[in-house]
């Protein structure tokens, strides 16, 4: 058999880690093995590097070195931030808003906060996926203790009104949290700009490593450490420093910030073609998401009668790794609730499939994915009970 | 959005790629169609039926990896059968014959063993119905 060029279309589920953050990392694996809290030479050259990835990714966000802390990734970022003011706060009030497309990771310990005493209120979002700040100011009461809002969604890609939701809680005087995950080195994300206090970021979603993110803790936050033990990242998280990592994530913080602009510009034309591409040769198919407010590498499109799975592994066996709503992919067998919050219908959500491009996706792969991708619909429609015929055949 | 790899047999894969008897049958003797399509899987099964026995088999699938290979497979299974072998074919036996499925697929098999036997009430129905 010929050997098939495998064709990467999930960067929002990880990236390849970048040859340059692999590096910057080699060393801290054995000739820099030290632990950062050691006095002697071994662990002050580890310390050092920590310090310097700390102050290079501060200043990539616009934050003061102490304001950020190292965590194991996003989930944990997340946990941190909300069970951290959620306790820290409980005597001020016990009132917690959020999103009806959050990721799991907040989802999950909101729904944790809410067992505890914690009232969550969800906000919706429109078709577009787009929250609306006078949501939530309206939301907002004296009761009130944090809010939290994903920058840009993960599925669908729609770009949250981040700056003008933190103004609304800052003026009220609420602390404001974002998940960022899916911005942090593909969007500016200063975070004086933002009006956050917290925002949390993983760096494999950007070309570093797996296991690595960190959290944004805007100075005078109050804030109780969600992992106590030793005296590590300011008493904030504990546990000896991941050293190897974070440099990688440092150095992936470092690329972005002199490649994220025109990489954007290029994803954008990229995604664009595959948009327009896929619309037009699959009759019946939808762009799920904010058309223009959108992540520049976010293509999700939902086509009916045909179901994500049997597309996924169709677009597989051509070598083509892409990512689906539908339940048949998760163990609940409910499809994405993301995409049921802007008003799909739970059979067309299963037929939804999501690409996400990268730094290394090329032309001629889009295209490849042009060609193929409506002969897979067309043959699966073939096989559906659902499906009336070719209305223009 | 899930990611998980699935960890399909060659016999699931090989059905899913080239699916046996795809497609409506005309005239047929039974058709069951079980499934919901807010639950993600629909199945179409069409019988002929001669002398008691399935002679030829249709189906058409909306549905996952699994429930497509399901469908295939009970089609092949049951030709040639009697009615009655044919109902004593169970979800497991589908499965089985397809190398096994991951537990969370199971209830694609449940879903095929389903469309036949409303395919062949279909059939037992329409024998009974005065002419």
């Amino acid at each position: 058999m010929k050997t098939m060029e495998r064709i990467y279309l999930d960067y929002a589920a990880t990236t390849p880690c970048h040859p340059e953050a692999v590096k910057a990392m080699q060393p801290y694996f054995y000739d820099k093995f030290g632990n950062a809290s050691s006095i002697y030479s071994f662990g002050q050259e580890a310390k050092a590097a920590l310090e310097e990835s700390r102050q290079r990714v501060a200043d990539f966000i616009g934050a003061r070195p102490e304001e950020i802390v190292f965590t194991s990734g996003a989930s944990e970022s997340n946990n941190a931030a909300l069970k951290g003011v959620a306790f820290a706060l409980r005597g001020k009030g016990n009132r917690i808003i959020t999103s009806v497309i959050e990721h799991h990771a907040i989802g999950e310990p909101c729904k944790f906060l809410a067992k505890e005493g914690f009232e969550i209120i969800i906000l919706p979002v429109d078709k577009d996926g787009l929250v609306d700040p006078d949501a939530v100011q309206k939301a907002l009461n004296d009761k009130t203790i944090l809010v939290s809002i994903m920058h840009a969604n993960n599925e669908i890609g729609t770009i949250q009104p981040i700056a003008e939701i933190g103004r609304i809680c800052r003026e009220k005087g609420v602390l404001f949290h974002t998940d960022a995950v899916q911005a942090v080195g593909h969007l500016p994300t200063l975070v004086s700009e933002l009006n956050v206090d917290m925002l949390s970021s993983s760096g494999h979603k950007f070309y570093g490593p797996k296991g690595v993110g960190f959290l944004y803790i805007r100075r005078g936050t109050k804030i109780k450490p969600l992992i106590q033990g030793g005296d590590q990242e300011r008493r904030f998280r504990a546990g000896t420093e991941n050293v190897a990592g974070i440099v990688g994530l440092a150095k992936a913080v470092e690329i972005a910030a002199s490649e994220m602009e025109a990489e954007g510009k290029q994803l954008i034309q990229l995604r664009d073609a595959l948009i327009q591409g896929i619309l037009k040769a699959v009759p019946d198919s939808r762009l799920n998401g904010h058309p223009a407010q959108r992540l520049p590498n976010n293509v999700n499109i939902s086509f009916a009668y045909v179901e994500g799975e049997s597309m996924l592994l169709n677009l597989d066996l051509e070598g083509i790794a892409a990512s689906t709503g539908s339940a048949c992919t998760s163990s609940s067998l409910e499809p994405s609730s993301v995409l049921l919050a802007i008003g799909l219908p739970a059979e067309t959500a299963h037929g939804s499939i999501r690409f996400t491009l990268g730094k290394w996706t090329a032309r001629a792969q889009v295209d490849r994915v042009l060609d193929i991708f409506p002969k897979i619909v067309a043959k699966l429609r073939v096989m559906s009970p659902l499906y009336p015929g070719d209305k223009n055949g | 959005m899930a990611e998980t790899p699935l960890p399909y047999s060659e016999k699931v894969m090989d059905h899913f790629r080239n699916p046996r008897n795809v497609g409506v049958m005309e005239n047929p003797s039974g058709v069951g169609k079980v499934g919901n399509a807010v639950c993600g899987d629909v199945m179409e099964l069409f019988i002929k039926v001669e002398n008691d026995i399935i002679i030829d088999t249709r189906f058409r699938t909306f549905g996952c990896g699994a429930a497509i290979a399901t469908s295939s497979m009970v089609t092949e299974l049951v030709k040639g059968k009697t009615l009655d072998e044919a109902l004593k074919i169970s979800n497991k036996a589908v499965a089985e014959a397809l190398g096994g499925l991951p537990p969370i697929k199971m209830h694609c098999s449940v879903l095929a063993e389903e469309a036949l036997k409303s395919a062949i009430d279909d059939y037992r129905k329409k024998q009974t119905e005065p002419k």
